[in-house]
């Protein structure tokens, strides 16, 4: 199973044709392939905030978005996921790289990795842990979720459920 | 001219156009000059009014003006580079810059000192960037609607705000009727 296309596939059955995008290297097939898609707009934001305004502005104006990032933008996005995202009661689906599980080579990921869940408990936000590939079958039924409550949603996406870094 | 003079010259233009207008202090000043339900008032979220306006532009065919200030863009000058390579032709980003953080007590900002965001802007790929004194900005607002091209309008103006009551309108209730005016007009 090609994930990075499943995913997209799910994006584009859902009617989300905005997406906005800070990269991770766990998530550079995923990007390369949105950015491939006529269906959807892909814009790159500097930062998963700005990122997350762009979102907005989007669903103000009548298109379904969603934003693609690495987890260590919960730290950056905590007062724009509570005075804009939750506050005005829009729909994001956020996308996230898992970084710091199993198979992480990099020490300082597991930093954000440890708080990540726990951030996202205080905030109230529905989060969901892909860690086995079969895992992105409910990846459809999460995105109808999202816009059924009008709510910012987190999907992480792991090591293992990317198939790890390829040097191991 | 302070901010609030600034707005009431151009609040005819303004209630005609969907308005995504920046944080505090500049969002009560429009409120109580001229509330419309084609305006978005931010109530939190410093520094993005300018990406949540180039969303909206991207999604939808109407203009679409952002009322910014100098410290906003500061504290979001990614926004630069990405409204430089993706703004639409229908965005017009207007930057009222008095060279101060006015909702916060008049702190002076770096473009009262040596900084230009004009400058800035340039730099980061905007290619219709225009600089003018407060008394220009309904002539320049208006060429800029006319011109119907991507446009920065930084506004240089005097610091000072006008004292306006706190906007207590829900805030589903301000996003809602704006997605009413979105799909109306």
């Amino acid at each position: 199973m090609n994930i990075d296309k499943r995913i997209a596939d799910d994006l584009v059955a859902n009617d989300i044709s905005f997406v906005t995008t800070v990269p991770c290297k766990q998530l550079a097939g995923v990007i390369e392939e949105i950015d491939q898609r006529d269906d959807i707009f892909h814009i790159p934001a500097n930062k998963e905030d700005e990122g997350m305004g762009l979102c907005a502005g989007a669903w103000m104006g009548g298109k379904r978005p969603a934003i693609i990032m690495q987890n260590t933008a919960i730290g950056v996005t905590i007062n724009t996921l509570a005075t804009l995202i939750q506050y005005y009661r829009m729909p994001l689906p956020m996308l996230i790289s898992y970084r710091g599980e199993l198979r992480e080579p990099v020490a300082c990921q597991v930093e954000m990795a440890l708080h990540t869940k726990a951030l996202l408990a205080q905030l109230n936000i529905p989060t969901y842990h892909f860690h086995q590939q079969s895992d992105v079958a409910e990846f459809d039924t999460i995105l109808k979720y999202t816009f059924m409550c009008n709510k910012p949603v987190a999907i992480l996406t792991d090591a293992t459920f990317w198939g790890g870094y390829g040097e191991q | 001219m302070i901010r609030s003079e600034i707005l009431t010259e151009i609040a005819p233009i303004l209630r005609d156009q969907l308005v995504v207008c920046n944080i505090g202090i500049p969002s009560q000043e429009l409120h109580a000059i001229d509330d419309q339900p084609s305006n978005f008032y931010m109530l939190g979220t410093m520094g993005l009014a300018s990406s949540i306006g180039l969303g909206l532009a991207l999604a939808q065919p109407k203009p679409v003006i952002v009322i910014d200030g100098d410290g906003s863009v500061l504290t979001n000058l990614g926004t630069l580079p990405t409204i430089g390579n993706n703004a639409p032709a229908n965005y017009i980003l207007m930057i009222i810059d008095n060279g101060s953080y006015g909702s916060t007590g008049d702190q002076p900002t770096y473009t009262g000192k040596k900084t230009c965001l004009a400058g800035m802007a340039r730099a980061a790929g905007c290619d219709n960037v225009v600089e003018v004194r407060d008394l220009d900005t309904g002539a320049a607002l208006q060429q800029a609607l006319a011109a119907q091209q991507a446009t920065v309008l930084v506004v240089k103006c005097d610091s000072g705000n006008a004292k306006m009551p706190v906007i207590t309108m829900d805030p589903v209730e301000i996003r809602a009727r704006f997605m009413q005016a979105v799909a109306r007009r």
